[in-house]
C-alpha cells in the first residue's frame, strides 16, 4: 500500500492514541461518523480544511498525518530487517507498519539505532583491548614470565635427579622470573587503575570527561563569576572531545555554574576556613544542600583546600558518573568499583548522610567518608525516586574512630578474600 | 634421538627449561632467540620440528611461518606454534600463516612434550 494513502490510517491511530471516540472527532470535525469510519479505513481521500480540523482537534501536526513517518523512519526500519534477514520481515509492507503504528515502528527504529551505537561501542572497546600497546606488551611478558616459571618450577618438582648445576640454575631463574613478575605486575595495575597521562589515551566519553576535569584540577575559574557561561567553557576545554563526551563535559559545568551560583566561591572558602571541609555542618550553615556542598568542596583549588578532597558520584545503576581520586583513594578508570564504599550504602539508605572511616589495601592513610543519596528530582504522583549518591572523600578522620573498614578500588584489584561483596576474581589473588 | 628440534623464542629462561626438558626426553635441540634471521637459521638446521614464538623482535612469527611455507623444502615442516595470545583471531592467523598446532601461554612441559610426540608422528 502506499504511503500517501495511509493518510485515514494515521488519523485512526493518533484518535485511538488520543482516546477519542470517533463519534466525537467525527462530532468536532463536522462529519458525519461514517464518512469518519471511511476516511480512517483509507476509503476516502482527505485534504485541505478537514484535514488541517482533524489535525488540529488531535493537537497533531497535519505533516505528520498526510506524510506519515519520515523517509528516515522508514530507511531504518529498512535497515533493521536487513540487519536480521532470516526474520523475514514484511519488507513490502513497511510503509503501512510505519503508517499504521508510528510509536511501534519508531521504537523498532530506536531500538535499532541504539544496537548499532552499541555494536560500535563493544568494536571501540575491545579495539581498544586489543590493540593498548602498553596492555598488550605488559599481558605479553607476563604470561611469558609465568610460562618459564612453570616450566622451570615442573623441571623442580618432578621425580629424579638433576645435575646440581642445572637444579642452581632453575631455581636462580624462578627468582629472576618471579621478581620480573612482580614488577610486571606493578606496574600494570598502576596503569589500569591510575590516573594521569593514560586517562588521555581514552576512548569512553566518561574517561574523556574525567581528564579533562583533571586537567582542570577540577577547578574552573571562569564558571566561578555570575557571567561565567558554562557552553563557551564546554566549547574551551571539549574542543578535542567525541561528540557524546562533550554532552556530558556541558552537562557537568552546568551543574557546576549552579553550584557556584548558589555557593559563591568567596563566602565558600570563607566558610570552609571556619568549619573546615565538613560537609554537612558547611550545608548547615550556608543553607544549602549537603551534596551541592560536596561537589563545591570537590572544585575547590589548592590555595582554599590544602589538603584536597576526593570525590565520588553514582547514578541508581552504581555506575561511576564522577570521580576525583585522591592518591590514598585511588578509583578504577573504568568497570565497577568496590560495593563495599559507603557510596553504595547510601543508596540503600536514601536522604541519611552516612559517614565511615575507611581505608584501602596497601594504605598508610585512614580517610573519612561521607556518603549521601538524594533524588535527583522533585516527588511526582506514583511515580518512585531515582536516586543519586554522593561520596565525599577526606583526610582528618575523627578521633573517637578508632578502627577504619577496608575497602577496594575494585575487585580486579583487591587482594582482601573473602569477600561477600567480590563478584571477581583478583589479578593480585596470587601476588 | 628422538628427534631434532628447533626453538625459535626470545625469552632466554623458557628456552633453557625447553631446552632442558627436551634434551631429556631424547631431542636433540637448537635454539634460536631472534626474527630477523630465523628463516635462514631453520634453513641451516634443518630441524624436523620447529617450535616458534609468535612475538619475536625483528619478524613475526606469523611471517616467519609464511616465508618458509612459500619454500617447498619447509611446506610440511611440522611447526609448533607458541603465542601469548589466545583469541580467536591469532588462532586464525596462524593457521592462515600455516601453523601444524598452536599451544597459548602458560603451557606445562608435558603439553609440550605431548605436541612434539604427535607432530614428529604425522
Amino acid at each position: 500500500m502506499a504511503r500517501d494513502t495511509l493518510t485515514g490510517s494515521r488519523i485512526r491511530e493518533r484518535r485511538i492514541m488520543r482516546g477519542v471516540k470517533q463519534a466525537d472527532l467525527a462530532r468536532q470535525a463536522g462529519i458525519s461518523a461514517s464518512y469518519l469510519n471511511l476516511i480512517e479505513h483509507n476509503r476516502r481521500r482527505i485534504g485541505g480544511k478537514l484535514l488541517l480540523d482533524i489535525a488540529s482537534i488531535l493537537k497533531v501536526d497535519p505533516i505528520l498525518l498526510t506524510q506519515g513517518a519520515e523517509a528516515t523512519l522508514i530507511a531504518t526500519l529498512r535497515e533493521a530487517a536487513s540487519a536480521h534477514a532470516t526474520t523475514e520481515a514484511e519488507l513490502a509492507r513497511v510503509d503501512e507498519f510505519a503508517g499504521r503504528f508510528p510509536g511501534w515502528a519508531q521504537l523498532l527504529a530506536d531500538s535499532q539505532g541504539r544496537i548499532a551505537t552499541l555494536e560500535r561501542t563493544v568494536e571501540t572497546l575491545t579495539d581498544r583491548m586489543t590493540h593498548d600497546p602498553h596492555l598488550a606488551t605488559s599481558l605479553h611478558e607476563m604470561l611469558s614470565t609465568v610460562t618459564a616459571i612453570r616450566s622451570a618450577a615442573s623441571i623442580l618438582a618432578e621425580p629424579g635427579e638433576i645435575d646440581p648445576d642445572w637444579q642452581s640454575r632453575f631455581h636462580r631463574n624462578i627468582y629472576e622470573d618471579s621478581a620480573r613478575l612482580a614488577e610486571t605486575s606493578r606496574g600494570l595495575v598502576t596503569y589500569l587503575e591510575s590516573e594521569g597521562e593514560a586517562a588521555n589515551e581514552t576512548g569512553a566519553p566518561q574517561e574523556e570527561v574525567d581528564a579533562v576535569l583533571e586537567e582542570v584540577g577540577h577547578h574552573v575559574p571562569q564558571l566561578e563569576t555570575p557571567e561565567g557561561d558554562p557552553e563557551a567553557v564546554a566549547v574551551e576545554l571539549g574542543r578535542a572531545l567525541s561528540g557524546a563526551a562533550q554532552d556530558l563535559l556541558l552537562a557537568w559545568l552546568g551543574r557546576y555554574a549552579q553550584d557556584a551560583q548558589a555557593l559563591p566561591f568567596e563566602r565558600f572558602a570563607e566558610e570552609i576556613q571556619t568549619s573546615g571541609p565538613d560537609a554537612a555542618q558547611l550545608a548547615a550553615t550556608l543553607g544549602a544542600s549537603v551534596t551541592r556542598v560536596m561537589r563545591r568542596l570537590a572544585a575547590m583549588p589548592e590555595e582554599v583546600l590544602p589538603d584536597p578532597v576526593g570525590l565520588a558520584i553514582c547514578d541508581a545503576s552504581g555506575v561511576l558518573t564522577y570521580r576525583k581520586p585522591l592518591p590514598d583513594f585511588p578509583m578504577p578508570r573504568f568497570g565497577a568499583a568496590c560495593p563495599l564504599w559507603p557510596l553504595y550504602r547510601a543508596l540503600n539508605r536514601p536522604m541519611v548522610i552516612l559517614t565511615q572511616s575507611i581505608i584501602q589495601p596497601g594504605q598508610t592513610q585512614a580517610l573519612w567518608a561521607e556518603a549521601l543519596a538524594e533524588p535527583i528530582a522533585p516527588p511526582a504522583v506514583n511515580q518512585d525516586p531515582l536516586y543519586e549518591a554522593h561520596m565525599l572523600i577526606r583526610p582528618g578522620v575523627p578521633a573517637a574512630q578508632a578502627s577504619a573498614a577496608e575497602v577496594g578500588v575494585s575487585c580486579r584489584i583487591c587482594p582482601r578474600d573473602p569477600c561477600p561483596g567480590r563478584r571477581e576474581p583478583s589479578i593480585l589473588a596470587t601476588a | 634421538m628422538t628427534g631434532h628440534v628447533l626453538v625459535i623464542e626470545d625469552e632466554p629462561n623458557i628456552i633453557e627449561a625447553i631446552s632442558f626438558v627436551l634434551s631429556r626426553d631424547g631431542w636433540r635441540v637448537d635454539t634460536h632467540a631472534n626474527g630477523v634471521d630465523a628463516v635462514e637459521k631453520v634453513r641451516e638446521k634443518s630441524p624436523d620440528v620447529l617450535i616458534l614464538d609468535v612475538m619475536l623482535p625483528g619478524k613475526s612469527g606469523y611471517d616467519i611461518l609464511r616465508e618458509l611455507r612459500e619454500d617447498d623444502e619447509f611446506v610440511a615442516l611440522p611447526v609448533l606454534m607458541l603465542t601469548a595470545r589466545g583469541q580467536n583471531r591469532d588462532r586464525e592467523m596462524a593457521e592462515r600463516a600455516g601453523v601444524s598446532r598452536f599451544m597459548t601461554k602458560p603451557f606445562s612441559n608435558a603439553e609440550v612434550l605431548e605436541a612434539l610426540h604427535a607432530l614428529k608422528a604425522t
